[in-house]
């Protein structure tokens, strides 16, 4: 057994610096390459690709990049896990398997492949058994959105991710797993950590749930002496130096910009937190009232004493449906009176909507400058103000009355107050509304598989 | 004295939905007990005023220093719904640091705050 694993995070999200991966790959030792590619917004796009073409769904990015790191990860022994497969793993892994082959690979790579997350094709038999995949947040049922729905996945844990490991795969590709089973699968295969050894699962968790917003636990939108972080250009992405014992420091590769200490370690702890007690994942309950920090030299931040809890018998389900159009449009109004130029403005383009009978679910009106992030927190605009964006969103069910709005937002540079400029991007796109549905399964309702693709 | 939150502590904040979580963390381990006996949930959706339009849940997690707040019904719908800029509340948590709170002038002085006001 290894007495340390090395775990580096290459994306926080999909869309993530290009080329952290690479660096996290050439930049140091690490053992396992974790990649976090699934946001709730994904899943439904992909699925729309995938309608278009049966060869897509996953995260094409992903293969470009096996591309130039599977040589180097093949020769160091470096294993990478993904959720890149979106909602079709095996076209993934096919097209992983192709490159390998384009590198001279054969016979050298296998290729997890972890199924079983898709469950929209099983909502009918769901709802018709009575399991009703009521939304979370609201109580309601399933069937308020039922003919609206895009894509449905159950998230998988840890634990498929080990059986791949276990028998061998040198690159592990999953669809909507949790993104702390990516680092928390590597660890219980490393130690064979036991499934109820609740206190090591949690503490795998918790590192998962560090180093998974890549960068921002290492520097990146860190509050804490800002100013002072180093080389932000060159930021040094995390990675997890796990033990046995279920301790782990938090580090990564020298040379590299960024800051790991406490404090950022505390910020990204807190970051997207419920109930700190009940930290709930397939693979267990973790308790973060129970995480110690230490320093452990430059960069380096130890972390112990974790506690954690049993797992619950359900499983979360991101279900996605379409929920209408919306579009946004702004225009920027100088010094002076800019802010009064944009109410005016404002108060114009609402009353031609209105004249025009145009009705929206929602309409909202910011004033970036002066108050789009802290609201009336803001206080009152400067008299002085240089300048102020105005944005008006609007959001409904009906395609046509926000085209008609989308129309609107020129001719205010014509027809109304003065000193406005900033409508370079010409008129807004409207976007189509993807919204959510969390819910709960029974984990019996689920089964993970797990294939393989040697090459 | 009057002191605001953003010279005693800093703050990092996500959404959940319709909810925004924000975490609060003592600049210093001294300082968290005055955060925790002043930064009530009640003070919260007061200063949130117009903004929060459910309520606010705290949790304590002494052993970070930090104090998690969930803000409900607080982004517009949440998520892709949203129309505001912060959809995902990342600034919330520099909308907490504005808070001011009321602390007496001896316990100023022992947290080593009085020149910082």
């Amino acid at each position: 057994m290894k007495e340390r694993v090395r775990i580096a995070a290459g994306q926080g999200f999909w869309g993530d610096l290009p080329d952290a991966p690479v660096r996290q790959v050439e930049g140091g030792p690490i053992d396992y390459l974790m990649l976090d590619y699934l946001a709730e917004v994904t899943m439904s796009i992909m699925q729309k690709q995938k309608a278009r073409d049966a060869k897509a769904g996953y995260a094409r990015d992903f293969v470009t990049l096996m591309k130039e790191i599977l040589p180097t990860c093949m020769a160091r022994d470096i294993r990478v896990v993904a959720n890149a497969g979106g909602v079709n793993v095996r076209g993934c892994a096919v097209a992983v398997a192709e490159v390998a082959y384009e590198l001279g690979l054969m016979g050298k790579l296998k290729i997890g492949i972890v199924t079983g997350d898709d469950i929209l094709d099983r909502l009918d038999e769901f709802l018709f058994r009575g399991i009703e995949l009521r939304n979370m947040d609201t109580s309601e049922t399933l069937h308020t959105v039922r003919d609206k729905i895009q894509s449905a996945n159950a998230y998988l844990g840890a634990a498929p991710i080990v059986e791949a490991l276990n028998k061998g795969a040198q690159v592990v590709i999953t669809g909507r797993a949790t993104d702390t089973g990516l680092t928390l699968g590597p660890l219980i295969h490393e130690f064979g950590w036991a499934t109820d050894d609740w206190d090591k699962l949690a503490a795998g968790t918790i590192a998962g749930h560090i180093i998974e917003c890549g960068a921002q636990c290492s520097g990146g939108n860190c509050q804490y002496d800002w100013q002072s972080i180093p080389d932000l250009a060159n930021v040094g992405f995390p990675i997890a130096e796990a033990s046995a014992d279920g301790t782990f420091v938090i580090t990564k590769h020298d040379n590299t910009g960024g800051r790991v200490n406490v404090p950022s370690i505390k910020e990204q702890l807190v970051y997207e937190m419920g109930d700190p007690h009940e930290y709930i994942t397939p693979d267990c309950v973790a308790d973060f009232t129970t995480i110690q920090l230490a320093e452990d030299g430059a960069d380096r931040v130890r972390v112990f004493g974790i506690k954690g809890g049993p797992a619950t018998d359900s499983l979360k389900v991101s279900i996605s449906y379409s929920a209408g159009y919306k579009a946004v449009g702004t225009l920027v109004y100088s010094w002076p009176d800019a802010y009064q130029k944009a109410q005016a403005a404002d108060r114009i383009l609402r009353a031609r909507l209105e004249r025009m009978g145009l009705r929206f679910d929602q309409i909202l009106t910011e004033y970036v400058g002066a108050n789009a992030t802290h609201g009336p927190l803001a206080g009152a605009p400067s008299p002085d103000l240089a300048e102020v964006q105005l944005r008006v969103g609007v959001r409904g069910n009906n395609r046509a009355a926000i085209e008609q709005f989308t129309k609107e937002i020129a001719p205010l540079i014509l027809t109304g107050p003065p000193g406005v400029t900033g409508f370079a991007g010409g008129r807004p796109k409207v976007e189509e509304v993807v919204a959510y549905w969390p819910a709960l399964i029974p984990k019996s309702e689920i089964r993970a598989n797990v294939k393989f693709l040697n090459v | 004295m009057r002191i605001q939150l953003k010279s005693i502590a800093h703050a990092r904040s996500g959404d959940k939905g319709d909810t925004a979580n924000v975490g609060l963390i003592a600049l210093r381990e001294e300082i968290y007990p005055l955060l925790a006996r002043e930064v009530t949930a009640g003070r919260v959706k007061e200063h949130f005023k117009g903004i929060c339009k459910g309520e606010v849940e705290r949790f304590e997690l002494p052993n970070l220093g930090a104090l998690n707040f969930l803000l409900h019904q607080s982004l517009g719908g949440g998520g892709t719904l949203s129309l505001m800029t912060d959809a995902q509340g990342k600034t919330f948590s520099t909308a907490l640091l504005r808070l001011q709170i009321d602390i007496d002038d001896e316990e100023a002085s022992r947290l080593g705050l009085i020149a910082q006001n």
